[in-house]
């Protein structure tokens, strides 16, 4: 048996790629990210006849070999780098029946690097209904290539292209034509002055600006320094180039393909015109987002009690099942409360991206860019910044990375600033336990007080975001050219397979990624929180039994003023005590100050480290409820969670930035640490001036 | 009639004549926006801007600001 054959999937995005991609590997797929960078590297492994496999790797969407962002440099590092180990053995270049004269531009390019290319033309189902015919065997002489007409909503033609694949060494790798004659003096010289390198390959590298990898790197330095020309008569030759390479797509498709517009029906107008309308466009956005907003908080509720009173009687369980000791208690009160603070998200997060994968796939994503655009420049916001800030209700870490289709630097900037102040799943669970203790219960119009209290944290956080957006607009500096180009998709029918892969991909990062981190803290906390230094500590028991010697407590009761005390003079305690000063202007306790301090890794580590301080057993949230409802305020007397200390701590957590997550994804996606910094330190000034106002104001 | 694209109205169709190459990004170029082309005004968002344009076949929406730096002939009404 041979070496696997590399492919690389390439192609505009909405061409169905990832269908492809799917069809090709099924479960058979892995993601990752490409080292040092945040874009995602798909890859997978596909049979193929005669037992041959292929490597596939699904490179990020792109229009052209000219990269505008992080995730199309990818594209040209890889094809532009014989060394690495991904080198494409084979390209397959995937396209669009309906769009095959702009996906055409892209396969010229590829091919002008000579490297062996198929042309697969997808969504072959939707021809006949378009009115389109195509004349394969002209197209695949004109283009030297071989083309698979295939379908993936209809499974066709993917048999075939495995043949093809597996029998790539037969394909052409003779250019379509001659980009070169643009200009035939400096190519020419070009050609001289780098005689062993591939034409196009030099042209590029001396066009982009990109940074291309390790290797070849002194070579791709001495062809970037061929400057004989300037910049921006390097672009008026690029312009040159994509004329000419669209004249002889133009030419070819004239008598390669046949448009029958008479037979072509398109609903794609029919449905613009509701759905970009100025008022009916903007009504049923809001309704699509009210039932993410019920799915999200109403519909997940159900699985989401279920997982946690899973978690909390395997807890129990593994208490009554072990031998007592250090070792069980770290599993039964460090470990699996920490597991279940995280699997209990699952749910929210895959309704979510359930929701977004639907919206991106059947093309109406694009219309919402189109309809906020205008009134998002407003706040320095560009329409892309939607997807974001509607993701950020889920994980601000997502929201981040989806920041980086916006063209312009400065948008994408304040964007990525401000989704942090979207309310993201996280802040729910503390939201959840505090309105409980603190917002009466009763109705006014049939809505109920707590119920208005979590809308209008919503509303804070959103508004919040918009107002700093304002006010980074005017006063950040940053020149960036604002372009603004979306495509605007036709309209599909999402695929099962596709929603599906996406949702488990993405929740399979958030457990993996979010939860190794609440899995870490829950484990330190823990111990933090189970040991001591001095005597205090560790003669607690005999302390307290002497202290309530005279009162006759029960066992229970003992135990439970021990274990409170422990904690008092613990490692964690010791620390509380230390910044109790700093927070009970705030009207918190030393407990609640250990709760922020812990959750500033991951908000939601908040209610499971009031848990864990409030020494309760058990994880159900009526008893851990009931014990904050009896905590009694240190100084002022009265209980600890009242209206004003509760208000102060919902103000405090929907400004604060309390995750260490996001702010690395901010580093890795602005290159610095100047702006997570600033995020951090303006966020959580602001969040505590707020809480403070607040508390002082109400109490 | 010269215009430029800022100035197309619902349901118009022109030829691209001219397009600033300083002011248009190369991506925009690639989708197809070159002179010669074709392009349609499909809807326009509250305020006139962005538009939602079928260029050469290609759906996609453009800020006014861009539209403004490409010239068109008016083909019909």
């Amino acid at each position: 048996m041979g070496k696997q054959i590399n492919v690389a999937l390439i192609g505009n995005p909405n061409t169905g790629k990832t269908s492809v991609f799917n069809a090709l590997t099924g479960l058979n797929q892995k993601v990752g990210n490409y080292p040092g960078i945040t874009v995602e590297k798909k890859e997978g492994i596909c049979k193929l006849p005669r037992g041959v496999k292929a490597h596939i790797i699904d490179l990020p969407g792109t229009y052209s070999l000219n990269a505008s962002s992080l995730d199309e440099n990818v594209v040209i590092e890889l094809l532009l780098n014989k060394n690495d180990k991904d080198f494409p053995d084979v390209a397959v270049v995937i396209s669009d029946v309906e769009n095959l004269k702009r996906n055409l531009l892209l396969f010229t390019q590829i091919k002008d690097l000579e490297i062996p290319s198929i042309l697969v033309i997808n969504m072959a189902d939707r021809m006949a209904y378009k009115g389109i015919s195509l004349d394969i065997p002209y197209l695949e002489k004109q283009l030297e290539t071989k083309i698979a007409l295939i379908s993936t909503r209809k499974n066709q033609g993917v048999k075939e292209l495995k043949e093809l694949i597996a029998n790539y060494k037969d394909l052409s790798v003779k250019p379509c034509l001659n980009a070169s004659e643009i200009d035939v003096e400096y190519f020419n010289n070009l050609r001289e002055t780098f005689p062993n390198q591939l034409l196009y390959k030099l042209w590029l590298v001396i066009t982009q600006d990109v940074n291309f990898g390790k290797t070849d790197r002194n070579e791709i330095d001495a062809v970037a320094n061929f400057k004989t020309k300037s910049k921006s008569d390097l672009k008026r030759l690029q312009q040159k180039e994509t004329i000419k390479r669209y004249q002889f797509i133009n030419d070819t498709l004239k008598k390669g393909q046949k448009i029958d517009l008479s037979t072509a029906k398109d609903i794609r107008i029919k449905l613009d015109r509701v759905l970009t309308h100025k008022v009916w466009g903007y009504l049923i956005f809001g309704v699509i987002l009210l039932t993410i907003f019920q799915a999200i908080y109403d519909w997940s509720s159900i699985p989401m009690d279920f997982i946690d009173s899973l978690f909390a009687s395997l807890s129990e369980w593994t208490k009554n099942a072990l031998p007592a000791g250090a070792f069980t208690n770290l599993i039964a009160e460090g470990i699996i409360p920490g597991l279940g603070g995280i699997v209990i998200f699952i749910p929210q997060i895959a309704f979510l991206f359930l929701f977004i994968s639907i919206l991106e796939e059947s093309g109406y994503m694009s219309r919402v860019v189109f309809l906020m655009d205008r009134i998002m420049r407003r706040f320095g916001l560009s329409g892309k910044s939607v997807v974001p800030l509607i993701s950020g209700t889920a994980c601000a870490i997502p929201a981040i990375m989806a920041t980086r289709n916006i063209e312009s630097w400065k948008e994408r900037l304040i964007t990525i600033l401000v989704t942090p102040f979207t309310t993201c799943s996280a802040r729910l669970p503390v939201y959840l336990i505090i309105i409980a203790l603190v917002i009466p219960e009763g109705r006014i119009l049939g809505l109920s007080y707590q119920a208005l209290t979590l809308m209008l944290l919503y509303l804070i956080g959103f508004g919040t975001a918009i107002l700093s957006a304002y006010i980074l607009n005017k006063v950040l500096k940053i020149k960036s050219k604002t372009f603004f180009v979306v495509e605007m998709p036709n309209y599909k029918l999402p695929m099962f397979k596709n929603v599906a892969l996406t949702v488990l991909e993405k929740t399979k990062s958030f457990v993996f990624g979010a939860g190794k981190i609440i899995l870490a803290i829950s484990v330190v906390l823990w111990f933090l929180a189970s040991y001591g230094p001095g005597e205090n500590f560790n003669n607690a028991e005999t302390i307290i039994t002497n202290e309530y010697a005279s009162q006759n407590l029960s066992d229970d009761e003992l135990q439970q003023h021990i274990a409170s005390y422990k904690l008092e003079h613990s490692f964690i305690g010791i620390t509380g005590r230390a910044i109790e000063p700093v927070i009970s202007p705030l009207g918190y306790d030393w407990k609640i100050g250990i709760a922020i301090v812990s959750s500033f890794a991951a908000r939601e580590v908040f209610v499971g480290t009031l848990a864990t301080i409030y020494s309760v057993g058990s994880d159900e949230e009526e008893t851990i409820k009931n014990r904050m409802a009896g905590e009694i305020n240190p100084i002022l007397g009265g209980p600890l969670f009242n209206f004003a200390s509760g208000i102060s701590l919902l103000l405090f957590y929907a400004f604060a930035m309390q995750c260490m997550s996001t702010l690395a994804i901010v580093k890795r996606e602005t290159n610095t640490w100047k702006w997570p910094i600033l995020q951090l330190v303006i966020m959580s000034s602001f969040a505590y001036i707020v809480a403070l106002i607040a508390y002082q104001l109400l109490k | 009639m010269q215009v430029t694209l800022a100035d197309i109205k619902r349901g118009e169709k022109g030829i691209i004549t001219d397009v600033s190459s300083i002011h248009i990004p190369l991506k925009l170029l690639e989708m197809g926006c070159l002179p010669g082309n074709s392009v349609e005004l499909v809807q326009v968002a509250p305020f006139a801007d962005p538009m939602y344009l079928n260029i050469n076949g290609s759906h996609l929406a453009i800020r006014k600001e861009t539209a403004i730096h490409i010239l068109i002939e008016i083909s019909n009404g």
